[in-house]
């Protein structure tokens, strides 16, 4: 999992690769609160090992975090007051699930816009298709309605 | 059907120029030298952190916040164990021969390894504080080390440099800036 | 020398693809039928150079010729034999040349297996051919040359970076670019469709193996890719919604609509714009790909070392290519006239649903890849896109592209009945129910109960499929022999389809329950302890000193016993690879039907009081998650197997529609 970091070579940063994620030592007695810090630390992201979340990563950083988190939660915080506390520091860029406001409206928004786009789209194509499908099953039904009468002229029918 | 012209089959290929037009100017800002793995500090124009740091052995002053008031200064995050702040320690030694007040967090570092790196290197700081925890590096949102921030002196962090600096950066970004502060 | 030879070849073939890209299209268009024969040649002679550089250039890594700056950067001669093989496509350089080397081979094919073919089409098809490899050789003699040598030459090179030096990383990027460049082709058949300005169902049938041999190599890729990240970075994820695995899937789901949407052409000759755009989206898609891995724009595990010089060529590439195709579909598309009719319920109608589902989908997924990309190049700041947002917008849409195709290929062409349908699935309905109800009774949180209905999506998928199959050879309805028979004579293509979503089911069960039922034990553990999860004991036997040909470590063992009994053991180990600095976990796994036990070993500790030392160690049991690599490789197989209908075999039925009956011919220019 030393992977993730192989970026972090270009801007020369220095990471202690040493321990894997979530030691034993860092689990909290409590197993409601513990879940609670499971959950969260799996939607903030690792700074230094982009696209991974704290809880999956072995980087120092995510590790201090990791127990910020925990200490923050048994003083009592609420989940969105550990959320912000860390955001308040690092940006949203650590949340993996960004947001929803201005700046991510698009982004939210854009699933359902291209659905309904392409619904629309798609009936539209349906009725234009069957309209004019219409018109021409009309007119060779026409046609070889007339030529049926032409085969056989002592029937009479409907329409000369 | 010759000389069918219909314009919602140009949407593809609008959406794709489009994209790769954005695609475009973000390549022309890397190749002007943004690095995209920098963030933007979240604590620009927001007062620093408060805190008061032992010094790196028994004995030493450390380092309170609260000396960050008054005038313009930079806050420096190192580690002896880290190379690229062995690389930008001679821009610090300048700067605070120049008499620009510099003051360190040492972070997670070896009380000795600490003191062997300033005795071979210089000592570029004001007041060093020893972040054993990591903490307070925590509370200034670090990522990378090292980090620099620029103070100014109402005690309000005005700009964060991430990595090692170099001369680029203090004629660039760093000088002009402190200048800017200063006169204000 | 051999360096020199391959640079040289190279220049060879793009001189050569410069006659390839051009002359075969002036011959057509002008009725030159001696320019037009120039195609064959010439895709013969670029697969040749291309061949004889790619050879240059294992050659330079399989001896270790490090007077080769590329090899110097990439290899080491302590390197294990199968490595310094992979190693050639390890790097950005060497990677190209597999990409073109694969280009220059479809390249060859078309023009090997294409008799049956129009000669203006066939050479249209090449000529396009031929232009994007004249892009791509440029690319790489111009930015990206592997033959470039070092003066004087190191004495050892820096090695491959240790977490690729692994066999399913070795042969993950042939499959990739096989996927890539296959859909080269059905680009290159539907440009050279619109040149011609006809799309019929044989045009459809001519593509359609290509296409579909494409996305087999890329289902592969992709499936070699996730298991990759699932065992070697050690945490037992498989998928991550990073951009560069995104960039891989958006094809594979384009191409997927492309799949499906080309059988509607060859049968009911309708959907043909649609399938043309489908057809220059899924190549799109893929150069977007390999633009967003290398162009340094974004960072990830997969890419490599960035350069925004390669990434400015790219770009260019990507708006001759994309820009160019496109804009002729703008222009030339509205004169395709669409052909059978069909009612919204129909096979037609459940392949139209396909398409917008998984087109939508691929959009999705690209909204959130590029997303914070564009919010940080219009200057938004940065923000992260995360699983949390694939999962709340992807996933859903998924849902009904997994129930739709079962009733659609049982519903007839045209006009459908629903219901009709749904009466003869009932036995699988009714199974897919109890799966849910089984599953969902024991649900303790929403997250099992939607677990649930994962259950039954993927139970609904693999019986749906089977019931569809003994029905056609009318299982249970006469003798076995007749239905032996009967399934003897089956079209492959049916029993391919049928796998093929059999397949999806076993790969969704397997999705659901990896995701949802996943046990963790964490702990401290010295030699003697035991650790149980799921109903498996592991006693922790200690850790042994390994050496490998360029690694160090350590290796632990678990002994997994279940009722008292010995099932196995597990070997986490831990390597240290002094050549490149940086060290690796390898997981310790053993595979069961019913999941995976997944052990890591973290770090060592020493206890200062016995002398002794404890490790930390990672333990997952991960409810059937081998099956969703199960079942990727059955839905390659299903494609595989697709492939050798009679209708598909390649080379294509020397019978083609006359043209005029179709009344699809647009005045050509």
């Amino acid at each position: 999992m030393i992977t993730r970091f192989i970026t972090i070579t270009l801007i020369a940063l220095i990471i202690s690769f040493s321990a894997v994620a979530v030691e034993p030592n860092e689990v909290l007695k409590d197993k409601s609160l513990e879940n609670r810090a499971r959950n969260l630390s799996k939607g903030l992201r690792c700074l230094v090992c982009q696209n991974q979340s704290i809880d999956d990563s072995n980087a120092d950083l995510a590790r201090d975090l990791r127990v910020i988190l925990r200490e923050r939660l048994k003083a009592g915080d609420s989940d969105k007051e550990v959320i912000g506390f860390i955001v308040a520091r690092y940006g949203e860029f650590v949340l993996l699930d960004p947001p929803v406001n201005p700046r991510t409206a698009l982004l939210w928004g854009g699933p359902g816009l291209i659905i309904i786009i392409s619904g629309i789209s798609l009936a539209l194509w349906f009725r234009r298709r069957n309209t004019t499908i219409a018109e021409e099953l009309s007119k060779i039904e026409k046609e070889s309605l007339v030529s049926l009468l032409e085969d056989t002229p002592d029937r009479r029918g409907p329409e000369k | 059907m010759k000389g069918n012209f219909r314009l919602t089959y140009f949407i593809p290929v609008i959406i794709i120029l489009t994209i790769l037009a954005i695609f475009w100017s973000y390549l022309s800002k890397i190749k002007d030298g943004k690095s995209i793995q920098d963030l933007p500090s979240a604590l620009i124009n927001k007062p620093t952190p408060v805190f008061k740091l032992p010094g790196i052995s028994v004995g030493d002053k450390g380092f309170d916040s609260r000396e960050l008031t008054g005038k313009v200064t930079l806050v420096n995050i190192w580690a002896s164990w880290c190379p690229p702040c062995h690389v930008e320690h001679p821009r610090h030694m300048q700067l605070a021969s120049e008499g620009i007040p510099i003051y360190g967090i040492n972070y997670k570092d070896k009380p000795e390894a600490a003191k062997n790196f300033l005795n071979n290197l210089g000592n570029p700081y004001r007041a060093i504080g020893a972040d054993r925890t990591g903490k307070v590096a925590i509370d200034w949102g670090v990522y990378g080390y090292p980090e620099t921030f620029v103070v100014d002196a109402k005690g309000q962090i005005r700009y964060r440099h991430v990595g090692p600096i170099m001369e680029d950066d203090l004629t660039n970004k760093i000088r002009p800036l402190i200048k800017a502060l200063k006169t204000k | 020398m051999t360096a020199e030879i391959g640079h040289f070849s190279l220049i060879l073939a793009l001189v050569l693809s410069i006659f390839q890209g051009t002359i075969p299209l002036a011959g057509a268009a002008l009725n030159r039928n001696q320019w037009v024969a120039v195609a064959r040649p010439a895709a013969r002679g670029q697969f040749l150079f291309v061949t004889i550089a790619f050879l240059s250039l294992i050659y330079a890594f399989l001896t270790s010729d490090f007077s080769v700056a590329n090899v110097a950067q990439n290899s080491h001669t302590l390197k294990p034999i199968l490595y310094k093989f992979a190693g050639v496509w390890g790097n950005h350089e060497g990677s190209m040349v597999l990409w073109v080397f694969i280009l220059a081979l479809f390249g060859l094919a078309v023009a090997e297996f294409g008799n049956g073919l129009p000669p203006t089409l066939h050479a249209r098809v090449l000529a396009i051919q031929g232009l994007i490899g004249f892009a791509f050789l440029a690319f790489i003699l111009f930015t990206s040359n592997p033959f470039l040598r070092l003066d004087p030459p190191p004495m050892e090179g820096n090695g491959l970076n240790p977490v690729l030096q692994d066999p399913g990383l070795a042969f993950h990027p042939p499959f990739l670019y096989l996927g890539y460049v296959g859909f080269s082709i059905a680009f290159s058949f539907a440009v050279a469709a619109l040149i011609e300005g006809r799309v019929d169902p044989a045009w459809a049938r001519w593509v359609r193996p290509w296409t579909l041999a494409a996305w087999c190599a890329l289902t592969v890729g992709i499936a070699l890719g996730s298991w990759w990240a699932y065992y070697e970075l050690g945490w037992g994820g498989w998928w991550f919604w990073d951009p560069v695995e995104n960039a891989s899937f958006i094809p594979w789901l384009v191409g997927t609509a492309l799949l499906h949407s080309s059988i509607v052409v060859e049968k009911r000759d309708a959907l043909k714009s649609w399938t043309i755009l489908l057809a220059i989206l899924t190549f799109s898609m893929s150069l977007l790909g390999t633009f967003l891995v290398r162009s340094g724009i974004l960072t990830s595990v997969h890419t490599f070392a960035s350069d925004p010089e390669r990434g400015v060529f790219i770009l260019g590439l990507l708006v001759f290519v994309v820009g160019g195709s496109l804009t002729l579909y703008a222009i030339r598309a509205p004169m395709l006239k669409g052909g059978g009719l069909f009612a919204p319920i129909s096979r037609e109608g459940a392949l139209v649903l396909n398409n917008l589902l998984l087109t939508t989908g691929a959009a999705v997924v690209l909204l959130g890849t590029l997303y914070p990309l564009i919010l940080d190049a219009v200057g938004g700041g940065k923000i992260s896109v995360g699983p949390p947002f694939f999962n709340a917008t992807f996933v859903p849409l998924m849902v009904p592209v997994m129930l739709a195709p079962v009733v659609g290929a049982m519903l007839h062409w045209k006009r459908g009945d629903i219901g009709s349908v749904l009466g003869r699935l009932k036995i699988a309905l009714s199974i897919a129910l109890i799966g849910i109800v089984a599953t969902g009774y024991f649900a303790e949180n929403i997250k099992d109960l939607l677990a649930a209905g994962g259950i039954g999506i993927g139970v609904w998928l693999i019986f749906g499929s089977t019931v569809e199959i003994s029905e056609r050879i009318s299982l249970f309805r006469g003798t076995f022999s007749n239905s032996l028979r009967r399934f003897a004579r089956l079209p492959r293509s049916q029993l391919g389809m049928a796998i093929a979503h059999g397949a999806l089911g076993i790969m969704v069960l397997g999705i659901t329950a990896s995701s949802a039922w996943r046990v963790e034990n964490i702990q401290l553990m010295a030699p003697g302890d035991i650790a149980s999860v799921s109903g498996y004991s592991l006693k922790f036997d200690g850790t042994k000193k390994i050496i490998g040909p360029n690694y160090q470590g350590e290796r632990g063992t678990f002994i997994i016993t279940k009722d008292g009994k010995k099932i196995g053991t597990l070997n986490p180990e831990k390597r240290r690879y002094p050549s490149a600095n940086s060290e690796t976990t390898e997981a310790g796994i053993l595979t069961t039907i019913s999941g995976d036990l997944y052990a890591v070993l973290g770090d060592e500790r020493k206890n200062s009081a016995q002398g002794g030392s404890s490790w930390t160690a990672r333990i997952y049991f991960n409810p059937l998650v081998a099956w969703i690599w199960i079942g990727a490789i059955l839905m390659a197989a299903g494609g595989i197997i697709s492939l050798t209908d009679r209708r598909h075999r390649i080379g294509p039925p020397k019978t083609a529609r006359s043209p005029n009956k179709n009344n699809n011919k647009i005045s050509s220019i």
